[in-house]
Formats: C-alpha cells, sequence, structure tokens
C-alpha cells in the first residue's frame, strides 16, 4: 500500500520543522473522527459495562447503595480521563484514533502540550452532551420552546467542525490543537526496478516519451500499482494512442505499462535536474 | 536510452533506504513501549537519522517522481518530527508544577474576570435576597422545585432548622457521589464552556445561580436561621462558590479573547486565552471535589455552627491565599503552556 496518493492536496496544511522543512500535513476527514469517536465510545461503554459487573458480582461490594456509588465514581473517571490518558501519550491519540489512523497534533510550531489536551478534552462534554440533553430534557421541568432553542443553540457546537476549513472542533480551537492523519505507509517497492528486463522489448523514441508530464505519470503510477485488469488494458490502449505505439504480438498491457512508465519518469526526472517540471501534458515547457 | 538502466531517483533511494529503515524501528519502539526501551546507540542515532530522513525528503521532492517515496518519507519525517518536539514532561513533574505554578498563576491572571464574576454573583445574589424578602413569592420565580426539596417561604421554622443539620438518611459517599453530578459542578462546567460565546451565557448562568442563593438565605433569614444557614453554606460554599466563580472568570476570559482578539486573528486569540483558561478550569474541578468531600463528610459529622464558620472561613482564607500570595516568577514560566 502506498497510502494515500490522490486527493491530498485539499486537506493539506503546512507544518514546517525548526529545520525549515514543510512537512505537508493532512488533515484528519470528518468520517474518520466521527468513526474514532464512536469506536472510543464503545470501549469506553464496554469497560463501564465490565465494571458493573465486577463490582457486583465480583464481590468487590454487596451493599447496593455503596456499589453504585462506586460505580457513578468509576464511570466518572473514565469518561473523563479516557480520551486525556491516551492523547497524553506518545501517539497522541485514542484507541478509537489509531484505528482510524489520525491523531492529535498541536496547530502552531508548539509542541502538543498536556494544557492543550486537557482543554480540547474539557469541552467535549459541552459539545457531544449538552446537546443531547436538550433533546432529552423531560417535558415537565422545562417549556419546550426553551428545550428547542438550546438543541440549536447547542447545535453550534456539535457541528461547528463542518463549518470551518480545519475541521475544528470548539475544544481544538480553544486548545490550540487539530487532528490530523497519522498513517504509516509501507515504503512501496520502486516501479521503476521492475523493468529492467523489459528493456530490450521496449524502446520508447524521444518523441513518444515527451508525451505526457508529472500529473500523468503520477495517474500512471497509481494505475499500475492498483493493477485492476480493465483499467490497465484502457489505459495501456490509449497510451498506445497517443504515442502511435503498435502493439507487438505477445505485449502484455501491464509490463507495457511499466516499461513507458519507466521511461516517462526517467525523461521528467532528467528535465527536473535541469530545473523544468512538467506538469502536465498540455505544459509546453 | 541508456539513462533509463539506473535511474537516478532509483539510486537514491537504494543508498538511503537503510538509514530510513532504522528510523522507522526506533520510531516504532518509542511508539510501543516508551523512550525507556531504546538502546544507548539508538537515543544518539535518533536526531542524526531524523535530520537525515528530512533531507532526504526535500531532495526527493525536488528530484524524484517516485510517489510512494514522497509520501513514505513525509509520513515518517511526520511521526520523528512529533516525537522529538512532542511534550517531553514526565506526567509526574507535571502534576507537581501544576499545583505550585501553573494553578495559582493562571488564577491570578485572571484576577479581574474573577473579580467581575464575583460582583455578578453577589449583586444578583443581594438583589434576590431584597426581593424575597419584601415578596416571598419571588422565591418560586428562582428556585426550581426539584432543588428546593421542600425548603419553601411556606415551611415552618422547625422544618427549614431540621433540614440545616440532617441530610436524610444518606451516607458520606452517597452524596459525595451523587455531588459530582449536581447541579452545581454542572453550572461551573457550562459556565467555562458557554464563556466563548462572548461572555453572555456564562453572565446570564452566575447570575441565575447568585439568584437561588439569594432566595435560599432570605426565606432561612426570615424565620431567624440567618446565622445558621450561614454556617450550612459557608463549610463547602466557600470553596465551592469560590469554584463557580473561577469557572465563570475562565469562560469570560476565552469569552473577551474571542470578542476583542486584539492585532491577533480571533483564533489565535482564542487559543492563546484558552491556554490559561483550562488550566484555571483543571483546578477548579479539583476544587469541587474538595467541595464535595467537605459536603458530603464534612457538613454531616459537624453541626456546630461555630466550627461550620471556622472551617469555611479557613477554606476561603487558604484558597485566597494560595491563589493571591505574591511569589517568585521563574524564567521558564509558561513553558508546558502551548
Amino acid at each position: 500500500m502506498a497510502g494515500v496518493l490522490s486527493e491530498r492536496v485539499v486537506d493539506q496544511r503546512r507544518l514546517i520543522t525548526p529545520e525549515g522543512i514543510d512537512l505537508r500535513v493532512q488533515l484528519a476527514d470528518i468520517g474518520a473522527r466521527i468513526g474514532a469517536y464512536f469506536i472510543d465510545q464503545i470501549i469506553i461503554y464496554v469497560a463501564l459495562f465490565a465494571a458493573f459487573f465486577l463490582i457486583i458480582f465480583g464481590g468487590i461490594s454487596t451493599a447496593p447503595e455503596i456499589a453504585i456509588t462506586i460505580f457513578i465514581l468509576v464511570s466518572f473517571f473514565l469518561r473523563n480521563f479516557y480520551y486525556m490518558f491516551f492523547e497524553m501519550g506518545p501517539k497522541a491519540a485514542t484507541p478509537g484514533k489509531r484505528i482510524s489512523k489520525i491523531r492529535v497534533a498541536s496547530r502552531s510550531h508548539a509542541r502538543l502540550s498536556a494544557n492543550a489536551v486537557f482543554a480540547r478534552n474539557a469541552l467535549r462534554e459541552i459539545e457531544i452532551n449538552l446537546p443531547l440533553s436538550f433533546l432529552f430534557m423531560s417535558r415537565d421541568s422545562v417549556d419546550g420552546w426553551i428545550a428547542l432553542l438550546g438543541l440549536l443553540w447547542s447545535g453550534i457546537f456539535l457541528f461547528f467542525p463542518l463549518f470551518n476549513k480545519d475541521r475544528l472542533r470548539a475544544g481544538d480551537l480553544i486548545a490550540g490543537t487539530w487532528v490530523v492523519r497519522a498513517p504509516k505507509p509501507m515504503l512501496a517497492n520502486d516501479l521503476a526496478e521492475e523493468k529492467v528486463d523489459l528493456d530490450s522489448t521496449y524502446s520508447f523514441t524521444p518523441e513518444q516519451v515527451e508525451a505526457y508530464g508529472v500529473h500523468e505519470l503520477h495517474v500512471l503510477e497509481n494505475v499500475i500499482r492498483a493493477n485492476e485488469l480493465q483499467t490497465v488494458m484502457d489505459v495501456a490502449d490509449r497510451i498506445r494512442n497517443k504515442i502511435k505505439w503498435s502493439k507487438g504480438m505477445s505485449e502484455d498491457d501491464l509490463d507495457f505499462l511499466k516499461a513507458y512508465y519507466a521511461a516517462l519518469r526517467g525523461r521528467l526526472e532528467t528535465r527536473l535536474l535541469f530545473g523544468v517540471r512538467r506538469k502536465d501534458k498540455f505544459d509546453k515547457s | 536510452m541508456a539513462g533509463q538502466i539506473t535511474l537516478k531517483s532509483h539510486r537514491f533511494r537504494t543508498e538511503r533506504e537503510q538509514s530510513w529503515r532504522e528510523l522507522e524501528l526506533i520510531l516504532k519502539a518509542i511508539e510501543g513501549r516508551g523512550m525507556k526501551s531504546l538502546s544507548d546507540e539508538q537515543i544518539v542515532a535518533l536526531p542524526r537519522l531524523y535530520r537525515s530522513t528530512l533531507s532526504s525528503l526535500s531532495v526527493a521532492r525536488a528530484t524524484s517522481l517516485d510517489q510512494g517515496v514522497i509520501t513514505y518519507l513525509e509520513s515518517l519525517s511526520a511521526r520523528a518530527y512529533y516525537i522529538l518536539y512532542g511534550s517531553q514532561v514526565s506526567l509526574g513533574k507535571r502534576i507537581s508544577t501544576f499545583f505550585l505554578r501553573d494553578w495559582p498563576y493562571a488564577a491570578k491572571m485572571l484576577w479581574k474576570e474573577t473579580a467581575i464574576s464575583a460582583a455578578l454573583t453577589l449583586l444578583a445574589a443581594v438583589l434576590a435576597f431584597i426581593l424575597v424578602r419584601n415578596n416571598p413569592d419571588w422565591f418560586y420565580t428562582f428556585m426550581p422545585d426539584s432543588m428546593a426539596a421542600g425548603r419553601t417561604p411556606a415551611a415552618s421554622a422547625e422544618t427549614l432548622r431540621e433540614t440545616l443539620y440532617h441530610d436524610g438518611d444518606a451516607d458520606g459517599l452517597g452524596v459525595f457521589a451523587s455531588f459530582l453530578f449536581s447541579h452545581n459542578s454542572k453550572v461551573a462546567m457550562f459556565a467555562f464552556a458557554l464563556g466563548f460565546a462572548f461572555c453572555i451565557p456564562t453572565s446570564i448562568l452566575l447570575m441565575y445561580n447568585g439568584f437561588i442563593l439569594g432566595s435560599f438565605i432570605a426565606i432561612f433569614s426570615e424565620k431567624s436561621l440567618g446565622f445558621e444557614v450561614g454556617g450550612w453554606l459557608i463549610i463547602h460554599g466557600a470553596t465551592e462558590i469560590f469554584a463557580i466563580i473561577l469557572a465563570g472568570a475562565a469562560g469570560m476570559h476565552i469569552g473577551k479573547a474571542v470578542a476583542f482578539p486584539g492585532e491577533l486573528s480571533r483564533t489565535e486569540s482564542a487559543s492563546k486565552a484558552g491556554a490559561t483558561a483550562s488550566l484555571l478550569m483543571a483546578g477548579v474541578i479539583i476544587m469541587l471535589f474538595f467541595a464535595g468531600m467537605l459536603e458530603g463528610f464534612g457538613r454531616q459529622l459537624i453541626t456546630n455552627d461555630v466550627v461550620r464558620y471556622a472551617i469555611g472561613l479557613g477554606t476561603l482564607a487558604t484558597w485566597l491565599l494560595y491563589f493571591y500570595t505574591p511569589r517568585r516568577r521563574d524564567e521558564d514560566l509558561g513553558g508546558g503552556q502551548s
């Protein structure tokens, strides 16, 4: 897996290290964050459920009143410190976030401090539980209209991440943090390496390797890595048409693409060394 | 076509790959088992490998068109960056600096907001007191039924007196636990959280709390139980009401920063204010816990009014001294803040 290779630019944000290199972090998408939230909630509730049975049947307490008290204390600590404990660790992510491959990071160049983690999680209760409490507010204690207004007002917090470009929760805003993708891509094998034994069969003229730019090269790379039969066939045919390449008798589409990829990359990289980066096929430089 | 045999970018990759793998291995060890699991050689190698990976990244961006390598290097460099420039303070050290320095410093920083929220609470309390004394019907306006629990203007002096010294049959722990979810800790959380809507909900909440307080005192003082209700309230109220006032101050601090960001952007201003305010809020939660203990145990066991006053005023004085005594400013003050 080469990680996410397309759609990278939309969510890209600058993160310049003290060494002066932009690491181009990717924001986590809303789906991953919702997923992470639900996984964490499930973990919390399973733990609470286990604690409940441990208290009742584990012989910790027999008196119901004390058992309930202990349970309330446990749930209070669990709900409040689960997020803080994990996000203060070296991965800066709860188990749910780890599964979704996202993490919390500081928005500025400063490091992610314990205070920031506290602040972003202190507001969690308000963002999510406040709307819920308005929703389930008993009809006799408050007027329906007030509950509705409260729901609308607190909904602003709930949907806050959808309405700003950095997808910040209110807690992130206050804490100076954001949630970014933390994928761990394996180093994919170099496609240019595989073509060595094909060199004799495929040799392209300079005009033929001039046909495309960097954008097409990257698309081609994705096509070869994905290796879907139909796509490979279509792309190979289209390239053959464009560069007027006559298909050999026993020519394999994938081999052809790999060879052309290597040739194109070699050409574009050589030009890159001379300071010319040809963006795409329309780029006349 | 001779240049195609081995691409320069491919040679570059084969030469550097070993050191990337080495860094990846070290990062994996740190993320899994922490810094302590590293050998001495690995610790020495970490910054060197980090810098060489960063340089690989910039070389690759300039000369290579292999997306796999660039994606890999970006992610590897970011992982290393987060670890090398991540939080390195141990939890114990963090906790001790919080108590010794950060918490009182945050409280002191926010003294203006604290004064305003205290004034709002007091104003509302006095207003409610006067209104209820003049016309007991006001009591029902301010006090929700669930909270009054029979303590209304219609109740006799005896019943009221009874509520001051016996809280039913609940044991200390039970009262404490229910306190965690009680009215006041919710008020504190909301006062903080709603602050960033330009302080308005926070002010309303603080005043509402003041109204309840004032009308509560009013019905007791009408039955000439003023001194007694004071003792009942102050033993934990000194901590609890102070905590709510501080929470309101923390909320207002953020609200102020959002409303008047000055030269910063609104977002930057909010997160700057949030750093101090959330420190104070962490302290508020500790205070609420403490108040819960006092309410659960202290108020049950101590029924002597004078002792109640002594404890209440004593804790109040302790808090004030803890927060506002001038202390030496450390050089690295705020080092733990973002």
